[in-house]
């Protein structure tokens, strides 16, 4: 008692230095911007410090010691697991993603506010004392252990291999994006430098490494995203604190959309996309008349240019125009369709963004097509919300970290504190996007074109896919639908907007580094102990040496990390899709299984396997059957029927019900299981009894 | 040390709690949202249904999870069932 005590008063010391000098580490480097240092070199200074100094966190934790490696000793405090908790948690998606979906979404990105966070109320009440009173080190441990085998065993192995490998790819693209930007090297570089990162903490301390480096990442990522947003709300409404006065930006924005949306010139600059929709609607109603007409106008502007004898510079122009043609037809249709299709999306009021403080798309009191789109854009709100929810608390590398306590209590305690540590930055993410909405609505629409900021030049230079913008309607004069923004550019540019330094920039960058540098760790590590725990030592050699287990886990890290960079590598579908897939299929397989294993006695073996199956089963068919890249990979092409309209991102809507019924019944048609088994559940519920 | 029915009645307490708190979770996040354009009446200059998605059920969420690691603590040395840690 007194030893843990001790132990918490050594951990605030060292953390607390910690915070002082990263600090005063940018401090120090926004002095040299001061004097001269240029950009680039912040920016990798900024990176290689950072990951340097997980690095000799990971080396200081290194062990082989297997209840340090996987439990990182037990020991750990509620306080500190809640901030492992907290950058294990908080992703790339939620770091830089976040506070985009919600600027171009409004309240339908509320759901995975509200999803992200209320899920852990689900942890807290029905999953972390159980499973920090089993005390084991996976959750396929808890899963064969209390249903009686090696099956339950595997099938949860593999289900948290599953998902946590999807989101693994997810963090590691994520990973190599923002190295890209913040080294200027290139994307595929940028993942296998991010990847050392990644290696050096789990590779030598496995969980102890992993759970201390966390809490550091969990600092640098909190004051990197809380400093530019406070900075930017000071400036705006004189209030540092955003949470209080945000309303009435958002109403100052409501005011906008509806100035925005009677404005002639946004006017002006739909019916610009409308007509170049329409024009190439028109090409494609005949194909190759129109492809044949487009070849003979360029062929004919060449030979004219030529045959005027013209400066070799407008004849190679005039020649690539000619080569830059699609080769046949079936290239030209499926050009000709994305690009109207990207015209009549930018075609929309708002540049197709609903007004932000309205709930639901449609409107229940208007014309049939009105109530149909808000009954779907409700359910689908809400669909989403139970997914991500149910998700959060199914992730096997989340639920791991319960064990890490020193005791019931303190796993209960560590979940409050985790959840304050993601609140404050879940609060913080709806009010950025108002803020920045703000910014964009207020002041940058309707600015002259010469006169934009020079953040607009900077990063439509990086990433035009990012930002850009063009006069579509040549009045001189910036309108919003003449911008085209991407979601992550909201959280990267936030400190420009507010006019902060660069180096306030380069700590963004650092800190989304850091969150999807914890979340990566996290999940390899996850996997990796699945497949080295549950499946190598439990189910191939249970004679296997304590150390050997660690070192097979160790080679197994190395080849999972490579095998994730190199699917990263290969820019797989969007993210958000690949992410949100990963909740919903952890929901599906594991959710009902664990719960039902805590409060059900009478949940047995052929139940949970067969439940776990099922739940996963009805997942994968729905999303390989609804969503677009799914549908391409595995060739399907009868049409898209979806099931009572909810979209394939909330697949395990229905996956978690049927893996509970499933479970239910098949559970009452087979035997009970075992005294031995129903005496593990029971102890299972009181903290005290028969400790381990 | 603990007796059985203090066992008994430390699991009942913490099943009724778990309940309690999960109706309480359940309203805020489906029922709040179900109804989130009916609510959006102002609320210190925000529309309440916006609020409660952005702001209210996350503190909700927290008060929840604070509540229940708070009771059980005291359940636990109500029935005799403390760790002592």
């Amino acid at each position: 008692m007194t030893a843990q005590r001790a132990f918490r008063r050594r951990l605030h010391r060292i953390y607390g230095a910690y915070t002082v000098g990263f600090v005063a580490f940018v401090l120090l480097l926004a002095w040299l911007e001061r004097i001269g240092l240029p950009r680039s070199w912040i920016g990798l200074i900024f990176l290689l410090a950072t990951v340097a100094l997980y690095a000799v966190i990971g080396l200081l934790s290194r062990t082989t010691n297997p209840d340090e490696y996987y439990v990182a000793g037990r020991r750990v405090p509620a306080f500190y697991n809640g901030m492992a908790i907290g950058a294990d948690w908080m992703s790339a998606a939620s770091f830089i993603g976040l506070a985009g979906t919600l600027y171009l979404s409004g309240y339908g990105g509320l759901a995975f506010i509200l999803g992200w966070t209320g899920g852990f109320c689900l942890v807290a009440l029905l999953l972390a004392p159980y499973l920090r009173k089993f005390g084991q080190y996976t959750i396929p441990d808890f899963l064969g252990e209390r249903f009686e085998g090696r099956l339950p065993r595997v099938v949860g192995a593999l289900a948290a291999v599953l998902c946590s490998f999807i989101y693994l790819v997810a963090q590691i693209y994520g990973v190599g994006l923002i190295t890209a930007r913040l080294t200027g090297l290139a994307f595929e570089i940028g993942i296998f430098v991010g990847l050392g990162g990644v290696l050096v903490c789990s590779f030598l301390g496995g969980m102890r490494a992993v759970t201390w480096t966390q809490v550091a990442q969990y600092i640098v990522l909190v004051i990197a995203y809380l400093v530019p947003v406070v900075w930017l709300s000071a400036q705006q409404t004189g209030d540092p604190v955003p949470l209080l006065s945000y309303g009435e930006q958002l109403k100052k924005v409501s005011q906008a959309e509806q100035r925005l949306l009677d404005d002639p010139r946004e006017a002006q600059v739909i019916a610009v996309f409308e007509a170049r929709a329409a024009a190439l609607d028109a090409k494609l109603r005949d194909v190759p008349a129109a492809l044949a007409a487009d070849r003979a106008a360029a062929a004919g502007r060449l030979a004219a240019l030529q045959a005027a004898d013209a400066p070799l510079a407008r004849l190679q122009a005039a020649a690539q125009a000619l080569n830059r043609l699609p080769r046949d037809t079936d290239d030209a249709r499926r050009a000709w369709t994305a690009a109207r299709d990207t015209d009549l999306e930018r075609a929309r009021p708002l540049a197709g963004m609903p007004r932000h403080a309205q709930e639901f798309a449609g409107d229940p009191n208007g014309d049939a097509a009105a109530r149909a789109a808000f009954d779907d854009s409700r359910r689908n709100f809400l669909a989403l919300t139970f997914c991500l929810m149910v998700g959060t608390a199914a992730l096997p590398h989340i639920l791991t970290r319960y064990y890490t306590t020193p005791s019931v209590k303190q796993a209960r305690e560590s979940v409050t504190w985790n959840l304050l540590f993601i609140v404050v930055l879940y609060l913080t993410a709806p009010a950025l996007a108002v803020l920045v909405k703000y910014e964009v609505f207020n002041v940058l629409v309707g600015t002259p074109f010469d006169h934009l900021p020079a953040w607009i030049g900077n990063w439509s230079h990086v990433d035009p896919g990012l930002l850009s913008v063009s006069d579509v309607n040549h009045d001189g004069i910036l309108q919003l639908g003449e911008i085209r923004i991407g979601g992550d550019i909201i959280v990267l540019a936030t400190p420009e907007i507010a006019g902060l330094p660069y180096v306030v920039s380069a700590m963004v960058a650092a800190g989304g580094l850091a969150a999807a540098l914890s979340t990566a760790d996290g999940l390899l590590l996850t996997i990796t102990n699945a497949l080295s725990h549950d499946l190598y030592f439990r189910m191939i050699d249970p004679s296997a040496p304590a150390t050997r287990r660690v070192t097979i886990s160790k080679a197994l890290l190395l080849m999972v990390a490579l095998a994730a960079a190199y699917l990263a590598a290969q820019k797989p579908a969007d993210i958000l899709f690949l992410v949100a897939a990963a909740f919903s299929l952890a929901a599906a397989a594991l959710f009902p299984a664990l719960v039902l294993g805590v409060f059900w006695k009478r949940a047995n073996r052929w139940g949970a396997t067969l439940g776990m199956v099922a739940g996963l089963g009805v997942t994968l068919f729905y999303m390989i059957g609804t969503q677009p890249w799914l549908r391409g990979v595995f060739g399907i092409e009868s049409p898209v029927a979806l099931w009572w309209g909810i979209q394939p991102i909330s697949a395990g809507m229905f996956g978690v019900p049927v893996g509970f019924a499933v479970i239910v019944v098949v559970s009452l048609l087979t035997p009970a299981p075992s005294a031995r088994t129903q005496a593990l559940v029971e102890s299972l519920r009181y903290p005290a009894v028969d400790t381990k | 040390m603990s007796t059985p029915e203090q066992r008994r009645r430390h699991w009942r307490g913490n099943r009724r709690l778990t309940a309690l708190l999960l109706l309480l979770w359940f309203g805020v996040s489906f029922g709040a949202s179900w109804f989130a354009r009916n609510l959006n009446f102002d609320f210190f200059g925000w529309p309440f249904g916006f609020w409660v998605a952005s702001q209210g059920a996350l503190l909700v969420y927290l008060a929840i999870v604070g509540v229940y690691a708070r009771a059980m603590n005291r359940l636990d040395h109500a029935q005799g069932l403390d760790e002592g840690e």
